[in-house]
Formats: C-alpha cells, structure tokens, sequence
C-alpha cells in the first residue's frame, strides 16, 4: 500500500453531550456561512460587489440605522416629522411579509416535531387562502363587521387547510402511505384548484385571472388606514397578521412543552416504539398532527389572502418551502421562529427590487444546505487527528505463514 | 517468523471516547495456545481493548505486537491477516444466505468467480477438524443461535486466524452448547490456536481459561493470573473492588391471590409461525415466577401478548380474575401493570428527551401530573425529584436527556417509572441484561423489594443465576411451550438445562 500520506486525519465522533448553545451557534453559523456562499453566487450572477448587495438587501428589508433613529425621534416628538414614521416603512414591509411565513414555519414544526416530514404547506395554504376567498366574496355579504368577517375568513381557511392535511394524514395513518410523497404532490393540486377558479373558473373577472378586490372588510387593517387620525402611520403596511403568527407561535410553544398532546407528539417524535409500548395511538396522533399541521399553514394562507386583497393568479408560491427553512433554522421551537420568519421577510422584501429575482430562493436555499450542515457539528465532534510516524513504520508487519 | 511465546502483546494501551477513558495505559499478554480469560464489568473496557487488537478501533496511545513483531491495524482486515480474529457477540451474518456463502463473504479472494463447491467442501473439512458441524449449504436462518455462532467461528478460521477473539459467546447458548463450545475451544488451543475469551461470567471464566486478566474502569486488576490460584470470590473482587453477594437476600415469599393466569395461550410469531403453543402460567402476588429458556423460545412473544403489544390467536389471559380478550385495552390496565421491556434504548425509553419526560410516560394522563389539557410542570417536577432521590437514580438534573445516562441509571429510570404506582403485576425481562454487577445488584433488591410488597413477578431472563437466585418458582420454554414448572428450592440445574436444551425430563 503505497498511497501517499497526510500526517493528519480527520475524525468524527458522536458528541456525548449537546450544551443547549450549541443550537443557537450552529444556526447562526448557518446563517453566516450561507451569506458567504451567496455572495460566490452573488459574483456569479453579475454581482461586482456583494457586499453591497447585501447592504442593499438589509436596506430594502430593514432600513438603515439613520432612519430607525429619525423614526424613533419623529416618535418621540409625537409624529411631528416630515417623513413621519415611514422611516419604518422597510420593517413594516417585513412584518408583512414575515406573518405567512411564520405560520407556515409553524405548521411544519408541529409535523416535524413528530417526524412527520409536511412539506404540503405550500398546498395546505393554498387551499387556506381559497376558502378564505370564498367566505369573503361570495358567502358573507360585503356589510359585514370587519372584525366578524376576518375572524369568519380564518376560520374558514383554518378548516380548509385541516381538511387538506387530514388527507395524507390519513393515508399515513391507515396505509402508511410515505407522507413526503403526498404531501409534495397534493401541493400541485392545491395550485391547480385556485388556478382553476381564478383562471378558467368561476371565480375570474373578466381576463384579469382574478377576484377583484375584496370587499373592505375582508382584508387586514393596515397602520395606514389610519392615518387621517395619526398622520405618522400614513404609509405603513403593517396589519395585524403578524400578531395572529405571533399568538398562534405562542399557542404551539404551550401545545408542545406544556400539554398533554405535546407530550404525546414529543414521545413520538422521539421513539414511536416507547410511544406504543406505554399506549400512546400513533395513527390518531398522525391524523391529528397533520391536520393541525394543514391547519396552521391554511390560517398563512387566509392571512396572505387578506393582506393581498384579492386572490389573484400572482398568489405567491413557495411560502410552504420557506416554512420548512423557518423550521430547521429555529430548530424546532416555535418562539425562535418568530425572530427567523422576521429575518426570511426581510430576506424577502429587500431582495424585491434585485436582479435577477430568484436570488432571495437562492439564499434561502444555501440557507437550507448550510444549517443542514452545520448539523453535523451539532450531533458530531470533528477533531483532527495526528498520524503518527510509528504507524506508517509499523504497517509492514509480518503476515503469519 | 519471531520465537516468542506470547502470541499477543499490547503495551499501554490508551483509548479515549468523549467524556471516557476507555482504556488507561493497559497491558495485555497473551501466550501461543491458551484460552486467555478478559474479565470485567460491563464498562470496564474489555470490548475496547479487544476491539483495539481485531482493527476496529486505533488505541490513542500504545503497541501492539503480534507474534514479536509490532503491528499497526487499520482496519479489521489487517488484524485478519495478522491472523487475529473476532466473533462478536452479535452475529454479522446474513440470514438468506448459506453458511458457505457467508463464509467467503468480504474475502479478496476469488475476486470474480466464485466456486462455492470448493468453499463448502473446506468449510465442511475445517467443520470435521475443529469439532464446528454444520451444514455449510444451510441457510443461515434455518441455524440455531448456538450454530450460528460456530459459523461465526468457521469464518475466522477459513481467514487463517491463529488468534481468537470471542465477546462474551457463552451469553446466547443453553447450558449443553456450552459445554460443546468448551469442547471446541480446546480442540483449537491443542492446535495450536489462541483464545481470548471475553466474560463476566466467573463459572466459566474458572472452568475454561488457563489464564486470567482482569479489568475494572479501564484499568488492568490482575494480569494473567493462572486461573488455578484464583477463586470466584477472589476474580469478583478483583472486578468489582468489593465483596459482592452472590445469593440475594430475600425473605421466604408468601404468595397471595393469583395476579394473572394464562390459559392455552398460543400466539404467531412476527414472521407469522407459532411462537406460544398453549402457554399456561399462573403467579401470585408476591411471589417472582422466573421463565428461563435459550432466547428465541417464545419468551419475547409472551411477554409482549401478556402487556398487549403483540396479539394472541387464541387462549385466555386473566388479570387479577377478569378476563382479558383479545380486544381488551391494556391502557384500562394503566399503571396496574409494570412492564420492564427487553430493550431499554429503544423500547423503554426516549433517549432525546429528559429524565422527567421519561419519568412521566406512565402517569402523564392522571392528576395529578395531567390536569385537563395540560401538564402541570410544578407536579412533574416533585414527582421526578421524588423518584430521582427515592431510587437513587444518579443524573446531574431531572432536565439530562436520558441517552446521557448510564444503562444501571437508565435501568433505574424505568423501574422507578414503572414501580411507582404500585402496580399488582410486574412483567421483567432481561432486567439486568448489560448492567454492572452494582447495578444489577441493585435492580435485585428492587425487584426482591416489589415482591415483598405484594406484587407478582414474571420474570424472563436467559441468565440461569439471575433466575435461581431471584425466583420462587421456575418454568422453562422450549420451543413456545412451558417443559417444566417447579419450586426454585432444591431445582437441579442440569435438570434445567437440559428442559432448555428440549430434552424431555420427568419428574
């Protein structure tokens, strides 16, 4: 065996122990290591600074420092600036932006919590925002109490997108049929069924492949509403979907960690076979997690539905995926998720007014790969091991006869 | 070739895993033609340093010389050609594949073609030699454990092993295939082969071996003493650092009521073939009833039909006098049953999750640990640190992931679990399977302790001593029937052993 030699090798071993930073580090890393490797793809794709892209991006996404400070100063002298809070207007974007996601992110913590791999998200929104629509424009009249009709809208999409998880919950539970199969497929359906209403269906206007605006009542009150009482929030985008993320956060947080039901997901997810052997039902809990799991990712699609104003043939796709992103990068907890959907809008917002427009999925993607990674340093400890002299000297032992 | 005696050196060896030292500065002598006895607790580091000498591990720091010539391993494959082979103590067989075929399976040689006649013929002939008969067309499947384990070694000789390696191989066979497996180690040293025996069986360790080291925590006790000036008493010592009882101390029981009786249990196994045929058992509340029998007698399949995990296809089992059928929910039953499965990572327990996530599997849905919807933190919390300090469970929080705990504390975990709501009946299987001997005497006096409370036992284990030193009363499987059923006092071993081997005995 002549093959040249390294004095050095590398070895990976099974950490004993996990201190709980470790998590946070390696997210971080993720993250950090990712903007690194975008910024080659950056360069490849005709970027001549990517550093200044990515401020950029931070701008469009988050503001500058001098506007937060202008913001805070135009606050604190009572809205009495000339650009008002608007300086806030990128965060406020992003809060927009960030509420279907962090419900989304939600829904696929709750599956993955019991190893259940939902990547339907995407479709169980659809479906979501759907029979958020049909509520808003075709069954509650157009006077209906602001407040009655969105809480009528998420119900609906709530119940749309659990009837839609319930489907591969189903298949998983009784014929255990591979969940990531149908999940991934029935988001083509859930597509073509909004597709089919909005575009060759009953539900277009004219040629415009749309709904045509809701009725008032049906969509988010934005801070800029009410800016004939406050003329600082003239401008601002934000409405409260972010607080029903928000709440919804909370509400999974108790579920998990605090409940009965949590329990039962967490000792699944953990050992299904301990699970059985203390009588814990796997087939009622599969049907169960992925109904609400549908559930949540339905109430993102509501939210989005009734933040656009119209369902319309542009209802962005993907939200669903971003979501299983979301999940990884908060490692599974849903009060982390909170701050990483906040960051994925930001990722979103600022990367809306940058050529070419696949580079927020770009990133989002590296993102994936890299706290997937950076995994491995979580569950593994890689030491670098010296090879010594005497080995190499020592390999030409004898052989016995 | 060198001339020295020693067929095996391995000076100061270190090994170190994360957070262990698994091996500290050992050494390790072992002569041409012995059967050299590796005796330890589980822990101590024999299947490390023997894992170090078999390639499949690199010592840290150390040497290791083969026939006086220093050796450097990368991999099982070297230590092969050095002559030094392994038969661990699970199988690394391939169940549809034949004997012969397992044989030459990850040989060099034939690279292409392969005459599986001329294979079968030398491993028929080395089979003759060594005393190993097997069939080598057989399909491995077909082999009993004690058969498999002769292939195993039929492997390591067919690779030219001068040097035997076996992990612990006595703890699958019956008492008969013991002696049979004795018969061919000595066939081996009188051909000049080397055996060194892994165990922590002190009988066997005194009835085989020419020679003895201990290890205790990594560290070498006694090296390779003659095994003729020591005694059980003097090796335990040795291993353990302190006196250790070898009887339990336990008071006559008292049996009360009958807890469970089975009737005519019969029940498939998982790949569809009778594993119970008409089981009927009865035990009393306190009273331990011990199932001995060689692994693979329906011993599993009874434990599982008797806590609801596997159906039965027909019989009756009844619990403290009410029948349950084939339907019955065992979750009714709740913590009124203990149950202390086979396997403790993958069965018994949720690694991932904490000591008091684990603690809380039996009770989580009653107050007042479950209170509505929720669960109370506050009440999981005391309850967890109850059991934590009542069982002397030794974890640094009750917040530890239990895959951090040892296997005695892990141990630990379930039983306080599964005995802390005073159930009337306990199923015990293998309760101290892979545990110390601290350990394993503290999961006794637990389960003495349960007894004496009035609870019934039916306890399985495939260890003859656990057994007889913990049961009131024996019956033996063979072949998913119960051969023999008698009171502990006064019962013959070899009367036992051979009931486990299917040898019809009267009386």
């Amino acid at each position: 065996m002549n093959r040249a030699r390294v004095p050095y090798r590398l070895r990976i071993e099974t950490r004993a122990d996990n201190p709980g930073w470790m998590g946070i580090v390696s997210s971080v890393l993720g993250v950090v290591l990712a903007l690194v490797v975008g910024a080659f793809l950056l360069r490849a794709a005709g970027a001549q600074d990517a550093i200044a892209t990515y401020r950029e991006i931070f701008k469009e996404g988050f503001g500058t420092f001098a506007d937060w400070r202008a913001g805070v100063a135009a606050l604190l002298s009572g809205g009495d600036c000339p650009k008002g809070l608007l300086c806030f207007g990128p965060l406020s974007d992003t809060l927009v932006k960030a509420s279907p996601i962090l419900l989304t992110g939600l829904a696929c913590i709750l599956a993955f919590r019991m190893k259940l791999w939902n990547i339907g998200a995407d479709g169980q929104m659809f479906l979501g925002a759907w029979a958020a629509t049909a509520v808003a424009v075709f069954i509650l009249p157009k006077t209906t109490d602001r407040w009655v009709m969105l809480a009528a809208m998420a119900g609906a999409g709530l119940l749309a997108g659990m009837a839609y998880g319930a489907i591969p919950g189903f298949l998983k539970a009784r014929l255990n049929i591979n969940e990531i199969i149908t999940t991934l497929m029935l988001n083509y359906v859930g597509y073509k069924w909004v597709e089919f209403f909005i575009v060759v269906g009953p539900w277009s206007i004219g040629d415009f492949e749309s709904t045509g605006r809701f009725p008032k009542a049906a969509t988010w009150p934005r801070l800029t509403e009410f800016a004939d009482r406050f003329p600082a929030l003239s401008g601002l985008t934000a409405h409260p979907g972010i607080l029903l993320g928000i709440a919804a956060a909370i509400v999974l947080a108790w579920v998990l960690y605090r409940s009965r039901w949590g329990y039962e997901i967490r000792v699944i997810g953990d050992n299904p076979k301990a699970a059985r052997y203390a009588g814990i039902s796997l087939q009622r809990n599969i049907l169960l997690v992925m109904m609400f799991s549908g559930a949540l990712a339905g109430l993102a699609g509501m939210n989005e539905v009734a933040a656009l104003r119209e369902l319309n043939g542009r209802f962005s796709r993907g939200f669903g995926f971003t979501g299983v992103i979301v999940a990884w990068l908060a490692r599974l907890n849903p009060l982390a998720a909170i701050l990483v959907s906040f960051l994925f809008g930001g990722l979103l917002v600022g990367t809306k007014m940058i050529m070419p427009q696949g580079i927020a999925s770009m990133l989002q993607g590296v993102i994936l790969f890299v706290v997937v990674g950076t995994e491995l340093l979580f569950r593994y400890r890689i030491r670098v091991e010296k090879v010594g002299p005497r080995r190499v000297a020592a390999a030409e032992g004898s052989h016995d006869e | 070739m060198s001339d020295s005696p020693n067929a095996i050196e391995m000076h100061g060896i270190v090994k170190r895993f994360p957070g262990v030292l698994a091996n500290d500065r050992v050494d390790f002598v072992c002569r041409a033609g012995e059967v050299h006895a590796l005796l330890g607790e589980n822990g101590a580091g024999k299947s490390t340093l023997m894992n170090v000498l078999a390639g499949m591990y690199r010592p840290d720091v150390g040497e290791i010389l083969v026939g006086g010539q220093r050796v450097s391993f990368k991999s099982p494959q070297d230590a092969i050609a050095h002559g030094i082979g392994m038969v661990h103590q699970h199988f690394m067989l391939v169940p549809p594949h034949s004997v012969a075929e397992n044989v030459v399976l990850g040989l060099d040689r034939p690279r292409f073609l392969l005459n599986l006649r001329e294979v079968e013929e030398r491993v028929a002939a080395l089979g003759e030699q060594y005393g190993l008969n097997v069939n080598p067309r057989a399909k491995i499947w077909q082999l009993s454990v004690g058969e498999q384990q002769r292939v195993e070694i039929l492997k390591m000789l067919f690779r030219g092993a001068r040097v035997l390696i076996m992990d612990e191989p006595t703890s699958v066979l019956a008492p008969q295939e013991v002696g049979s497996l004795f018969g061919t180690l000595r066939e081996m040293t009188g051909r000049g082969h080397t055996i060194i025996f892994i165990s922590h069986k002190l009988d066997e360790v005194v009835a085989i071996a020419d020679r003895v080291t201990v290890l205790r925590r990594g560290r070498v006790t006694a090296a390779a003493v003659p095994s003729k000036e020591v005694t059980k008493a003097s090796l335990a010592r040795l291993m353990v650092g302190r006196e250790v009882l070898f009887q339990v101390e336990k008071k006559p029981s008292h049996p009360g009521e009958v807890v469970l009786e089975t009737q005519a249990l019969c029940a498939l196994s998982d790949r569809g073939l009778p594993a119970l045929r008409d089981v009927s058992v009865r035990v009393r509340s306190g009273e331990i009833l011990g199932l001995a029998g060689v692994a693979g007698n329906g011993q599993r399949e009874l434990a599982a039909v008797l806590t609801g995990l596997h159906p039965s296809t027909s019989g009756s089992i009844r619990f403290s006098g009410a029948p349950l059928g084939r339907q019955t929910r065992w979750l009714d039953i709740g913590q009124r049953l203990a149950h202390i499965p086979e396997d403790r990572a993958s069965v018994g327990s949720m690694p991932g999750l904490s000591v008091a996530d684990n603690l809380i599997l039996r009770s989580f849905k009653r107050p007042p640990i479950g209170v509505g919807w929720a669960i109370n933190r506050t009440a999981v919390r005391q309850y967890a640190e109850r059991l934590v300090t009542e069982y002397q469970i030794s974890t640094p929080t009750i917040e530890t992931p239990v895959r951090m705990l040892s296997g005695g504390n892990l141990q630990k975990v379930i039983l306080a679990r599964e005995t802390s709501g005073h159930p009337e009946l306990m199923i015990a299987v293998h309760p101290t399977r892979g545990l110390d001997v601290g350990a394993t005497e503290a999961v006794h006096k637990l389960l003495i302790g349960q007894r004496d409370a009035g609870v019934a036992i039916l306890l399985i284990s495939e260890d003859l001593d656990e057994l007889l030193s913990l049961s009131d009363r024996l019956a033996v499987m063979y072949e998913g029937r119960i051969v023999g059923e008698m009171p502990t006092e006064g019962a013959n071993i070899n009367t036992i052993g051979l009931m486990m081997a299917g040898t019809k005995v009267e009386g």
